[in-house]
């Protein structure tokens, strides 16, 4: 069992080989996307056909790489733009939601704090359609009281946005509020009997404590945001983000483009979630 | 307390209520309301014949049950495949390896849901890799098609499940002192009996929190049912999906989305309650 107490050999060897088919089971999806990225093949299959890099950078017509790809890359922007928001917003409502669960205290903050959890276990297909439901409900009635027809109301990236908000401010809101947890409050104390006002105190004192929690909160809220795909669907307007995209296309049919864009999103998303851990484990 | 800290109050309350209410609390209200109306009836009159419709009509609520049996199956597959992963990880990994293998993970999981089920897609196929290697070692006489059949739509929902089942376990793990398995040990108690007595109790809040997720993910799922299933893989997200965008019927669509939402419910609180546990205590940790 544990290392601190005899174990069959057998029980250990068993159990060290059944941790190793996991992680070829974790990993052998990606793996064969990112291989065939580069097999010089019209299909994303077998057999292996030579090495190319055409899937990245082949102008057409015949083969279109991810360079050359305007609708791959329309929804890599699009992406990008809408998981900025995304972050920005989360992280700031998540900073203030740490403050009002750690800091302050009033009639009800158990139930809220329940509430704010709920987010995290809606079905987020769920959360789309209702965001939808409602934001045309309010569309409808703003247009039957002033004749005026919101646009952002009806799908369109500021419901994307807003969707994906709604259930990332949970998880940031978690992280935040865990390290405002280890926070001594007697720092911000000292500040304030040193002449800080409250205000002056938070952004000196216990804001910069909250840095790195708030780049680990952003960096997970913005991947959360770049892949989602369940709230998005029924948002989403005519500017699709990239997953809606590679779901059109893998649907219908796909090239090996789809594996380019696949991998350029795995070394991507790694690269951010690492800097996101390192930032959030460092000490101060 | 002043006025000052009151204004404080006002000020960390307002964006958590606002956000909670507009987001959360009053979209699902009116996806309620929008649910007890017909579509295309002027008067606005509230009706359960949405409601009807969905026990009266067999593919609907058979794919809702169908949904909910492979859901529940899914999850108890995940716990089984992540377990004894989240025990080597917490247990019998140490030092820099334990670090790596947990962070090893992770990773998989920062990818879009939309890759890692692509990957499926080009692993399963016809033309696929373990169709090739099959026929390459003599286990298959020809390519053999493992998509678009139930157990690729169960793999596709296991795999997207693990990440949330192995997490919330190592981390439990990770509080229970080694001595007291040793402990348990030298009083004579064997393995199995350590693990029904100690491990899994103390691991409790983390299986909860991870077989909650879980569910809820797979109930929810949409891409797996829908990439590696084929056109008739019956989940309920689809018929949601049906309504919402093909059918343009909002109002049966909203039912279908309250009914799920119930359910989903039903099973989070009921695991809850069979745990022992609160919301706050495991998913919010």
């Amino acid at each position: 069992m544990i290392p601190g107490i005899p174990t069959p050999r057998a029980v250990r060897v068993l159990h060290g080989a059944y941790v190793a088919v996991f992680f070829v089971y974790l990993f052998a999806p990606l793996a064969v996307v990112a291989v065939l990225a580069f097999n010089d093949s019209l299909f994303p299959a077998l057999p292996w056909q030579g090495f190319t890099l055409d899937w990245f950078l082949a102008p057409g017509p015949r083969r279109v790489g991810l360079l050359h790809d305007r609708e791959l890359l329309r929804g890599m922007a699009t992406s990008v733009q809408v998981a900025f928001w995304v972050t920005l917003a989360s992280v700031a409502v998540g900073t203030t939601n740490a403050f009002l669960f750690e800091q302050e205290t009033f009639p009800f903050k158990g139930a809220l704090y329940t509430l704010a959890l709920t987010p995290l276990v809606i079905p987020g297909v769920i959360l789309g359609i209702s965001i939808l439901v409602f934001s045309s409900t309010v569309a409808n009635a703003v247009e039957a009281a002033t004749g005026i027809e919101v646009e952002s109301l009806r799908p369109s990236l500021v419901l994307v946005v807003l969707g994906q908000f709604s259930f990332i401010t949970t998880l940031t809101t978690l992280v935040l509020t865990a390290r405002l947890r280890k926070f001594d409050r007697s720092l911000e104390e000292a500040a304030r009997t040193l002449g800080a006002t409250r205000p002056a105190a938070i952004v000196t004192v216990t804001l910069r404590f909250l840095r790195p929690a708030a780049v680990a909160a952003g960096a997970l809220a913005f991947l959360m945001s770049f892949e989602n795909f369940n709230t998005t669907l029924f948002l989403v307007g005519s500017d699709a983000t990239l997953p809606i995209t590679m779901f059109v296309s893998l649907r219908d049919g796909s090239t090996p483009v789809i594996n380019a864009v696949s991998l350029v999103l795995m070394v991507a998303s790694a690269t951010i979630g690492l800097a996101g851990l390192a930032a959030g484990s460092r000490r101060r | 307390m002043g006025k000052g800290s009151r204004l404080g109050l006002a000020l960390f309350l307002a964006p958590a209520v606002l956000w909670l209410l507009v987001l959360v609390v009053l979209p699902h209200v009116d996806m309620l309301l929008l649910s007890l109306r017909v579509r295309g009836d002027e008067t606005r009159a509230f009706t359960l014949d949405n409601y009807v419709r969905f026990f009266a009509e067999p593919l609907y609520w058979r794919t809702f049950v169908r949904t909910a049996v492979y859901s529940l199956v899914a999850t108890a597959l995940t716990l089984a495949v992540a377990f004894p992963v989240a025990f080597y990880i917490a247990k019998v990994a140490r030092g820099r390896r334990k670090g790596a293998l947990f962070l090893l993970c992770l990773v998989p999981f920062w990818v879009s849901e939309l890759v890692r089920t692509y990957g499926w897609m080009i692993l399963l196929r016809e033309t696929g890799v373990v169709s090739r290697l099959l026929v390459w070692s003599g286990l298959a006489d020809g390519p053999v098609e493992l998509l678009y059949n139930d157990a690729a739509i169960m793999v596709g929902l296991v795999y997207t499940s693990t990440l949330f089942m192995v997490v919330p376990i190592v981390t439990v793990l990770d509080t229970l002192d080694d001595s007291l398995i040793e402990a348990a040990y030298d009083l004579g108690g064997r393995a199995p009996a350590i693990l029904r007595d100690i491990v899994v109790p103390h691991a409790m809040p983390g299986i909860a929190a991870g077989c909650i997720v879980a569910f809820m993910l797979t109930l929810g799922n949409y891409l797996a049912p829908t990439l590696l299933g084929g056109k008739n893989s019956l989940w309920f997200t689809q018929q949601v999906y049906d309504q919402f965008i093909v059918r343009f019927n909002w109002e049966q669509g909203a039912a279908f989305g309250f009914l799920l939402l119930t359910l989903s419910s039903a099973i989070v609180w009921l695991g809850l309650r069979l745990t022992g546990q609160t919301l706050a205590g495991s998913v919010g940790r």
